[in-house]
């Protein structure tokens, strides 16, 4: 029987997880089964030699655990996963809109006037490469409000990739397409709408990608420094509980976020793409 | 002597050259004129500036020198009176063939409803033989004489005043190619546009046209000669070969293609004057002056008549 490529690649990373996983279950020193660690044996040292990294089955039995009540909310520092998550994809996403709000336009008046695209050119080489985080204490400072902050970071990590390929998307479209529009005597934004918006849109959506995925690159770090809420609080705070099945946990938890949101995008990428 | 529809005055063209190297002289005083309803073929070889030309006519590209006047005001810039058929079509990939008219006729008839401008659309798609679906599909799924007659549907969809046809039924067979031709005759027949038509073809030209330019080879093109084509209309593709003066026409066109594009490359004409030489055939039969066009105007410009030499 000859599997389709899909179907073999698909029981292969099976396989590949099966054995990886194994791997580390065995390597991982058995634990007191049933009963948790106290803290203060913990804090000791006393059970095991060294703390170690719980194995892969600790971290499931904590997954259905979490993942069965995601919603809980016991406190400032007791909240369900979905929650936390929840408040890192709402600063990630207003942030972000924020920034495609503003690099699109603004990208697209860079791509189409030349002029433009020198002046601004020296301010978006010089603040680009900052990192978003070095922006926090500024902005704590000038905000004075760490949520406020937190989405100020990523609305600035996230401008960049946009402005940069919606400017190179707009300024590459073909002169055959722009003098269509020319000879149908579409006006200025007749032109941006029906002809470069189109032209550009798969290059702009690799910028959107771009983005999302610096922006939630970002966030864990930012909401470590910030607190609070959030993802990134989240691992902080277990991390400081000492709660090593939590961080292996949520660690996955960024990593499967991040994907979804990288696979979103690239389906609406796959929906502005043309073929020449 | 009244204006034409559309004069070309002293028109010339420079392309910046190569770092260091001279600008490349497309064509320098180019001076034509074009009646209205006049349907005119320019042949010439490849790269001697005819695609340069029409892009000045339509208003897309500017003139190094001179100017384009039509109507009496000067070209511009592009208009939605001057539809042109591009050599590589220019067909928005994104949109299907259907959508690729529609965007025209709506940039058209800003007023119609969206009903009106579908039917509009699918009547000329229809015309060149875009139906059962294939107006449905991205250019980038159809095949490239299926996507030259998007091309041509869109522009003559939009009813210019002037239409501009760059190769417009190269990549057809002839069997498509015969029936379009057949269709934009019809179409320029039924109305007042003017047309102004590259091609390679010369059985095409004389078929077709009212008058053939003929280009010299570049740089420093010029059109030489100008051709009329007194053949009556309506024209039939399988009668008009044993028309008199056919094989006088074409032997004509195709002894300038091969030889004196070449010899008169270059050369100012002898009398310093640029405007093309008026070549008219009809010693051997009847001289037609009338097309069957309602229009009929007869231009009297006739400078110099040779005999077929
Ligand atoms: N943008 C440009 N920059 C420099 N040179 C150009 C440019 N566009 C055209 N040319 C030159 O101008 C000349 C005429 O080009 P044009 O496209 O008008 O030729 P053509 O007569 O239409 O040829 P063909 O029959 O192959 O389509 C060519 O030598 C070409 O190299
Ligand atoms: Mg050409």
């Amino acid at each position: 029987m000859i599997a389709s490529l899909n179907a073999r690649a698909l029981l292969l990373s099976a396989v590949l997880l099966a054995v990886l996983l194994g791997i580390w279950e065995a390597a991982s020193p058995q634990q007191k089964l049933g009963s948790e660690l106290t803290e203060y044996e913990i804090l000791m040292g006393g059970a095991e030699p060294k703390a170690a990294v719980p194995p892969p089955s600790a971290v499931f039995v904590k997954a259905w655990e979490e993942l069965s009540n995601p919603f809980y909310d016991a406190g400032p520092n007791d909240k369900g996963i979905g929650i936390q998550i929840g408040y890192s994809l709402y600063r990630v996403l207003s942030g972000y809109f924020l920034a495609a709000a503003i690099a699109i336009p603004a990208g697209f008046l860079i791509g189409m006037s030349p002029l433009m695209y020198r002046a601004l050119d020296p301010f978006i080489q010089i603040l680009r490469p900052i990192s978003p985080l070095a922006w926090m204490p500024l902005a704590l400072f000038v905000i004075q409000d760490s949520q406020a902050s937190a989405i100020f970071v990523i609305f600035i990590c996230s401008i960049w990739p946009m402005l940069i390929n919606t400017a190179f998307g707009v300024a590459g479209v073909r002169k055959d397409w722009v003098n269509v529009a020319r000879t149908h005597e579409l006006g200025t934004l007749k032109t941006a709408w029906i002809v470069i918006l189109p032209a550009a849109a798969p290059t702009i959506l690799t910028g959107m990608r771009i983005s999302i995925g610096i922006a939630w690159l970002v966030i864990v770090a930012a909401e470590m420094l910030v607190g609070g809420t959030g993802i990134g609080y989240y691992v902080w705070n277990e991390w400081n509980n000492l709660d090593l099945t939590s961080v292996i946990f949520s660690i996955l938890m960024i990593g499967l976020v991040g994907m979804l949101l990288d696979t979103a995008f690239a389906y609406c990428a796959r929906l502005v793409q043309y073929q020449e | 002597m009244p204006t034409p529809f559309l004069s070309v005055q002293g028109l010339s063209k420079r392309f910046p050259g190569p770092k260091g190297s001279d600008p490349l002289t497309v064509f320098e005083n180019v001076n034509l004129g074009i009646e209205k309803g006049e349907f005119v073929c320019i042949i010439g070889h490849s790269g001697c500036g005819k695609s340069t030309i029409l892009n000045i006519l339509a208003g897309l590209d500017e003139p190094t020198d001179g100017a384009v006047i039509m109507n009496g005001k000067e070209v511009s810039g592009p208009s939605l009176d001057r539809g042109i058929v591009f050599q590589n079509y220019s067909l928005l990939p994104w949109l299907s063939a259907l959508k690729n008219v529609t965007f025209a006729v709506q940039a058209r008839h800003r007023n119609w409803t969206k009903k009106q401008v579908h039917d509009h659309s699918v009547k000329y798609l229809e015309m060149v033989g875009l139906t059962g679906g294939a107006e449905l599909r991205k250019p980038s799924q159809l095949s490239g004489g299926m996507r030259q007659r998007v091309s041509i549907a869109r522009a003559f969809a939009i009813q210019p005043e002037l239409l501009l046809l760059d190769e417009p039924f190269g990549a057809l067979d002839a069997l498509t190619r015969g029936s379009i031709q057949d269709e934009l005759i019809r179409i320029w027949a039924g109305s007042d546009q003017t047309v102004f038509m590259i091609t390679h073809d010369v059985d095409e030209a004389i078929l077709l046209a009212d008058r053939i330019l003929l280009m010299t080879n570049g740089p420093y093109a010029r059109v030489a000669e100008s051709v009329q084509v007194d053949i009556e209309r309506p024209r039939v593709r399988a009668d008009i070969i044993h028309h008199p003066d056919y094989y006088d026409i074409r032997n004509h066109l195709v002894e300038f293609l091969a030889k004196r594009s070449r010899e008169l490359a270059g050369k100012r004409d002898e009398d310093g004057v640029s405007e093309p030489n008026v070549i008219r055939f009809g010693l051997n039969g009847p001289v037609a002056n009338k097309s069957n066009k309602g229009a009929g105007e007869t231009p009297a410009r006739a400078r110099v008549v040779n005999g077929a030499d």
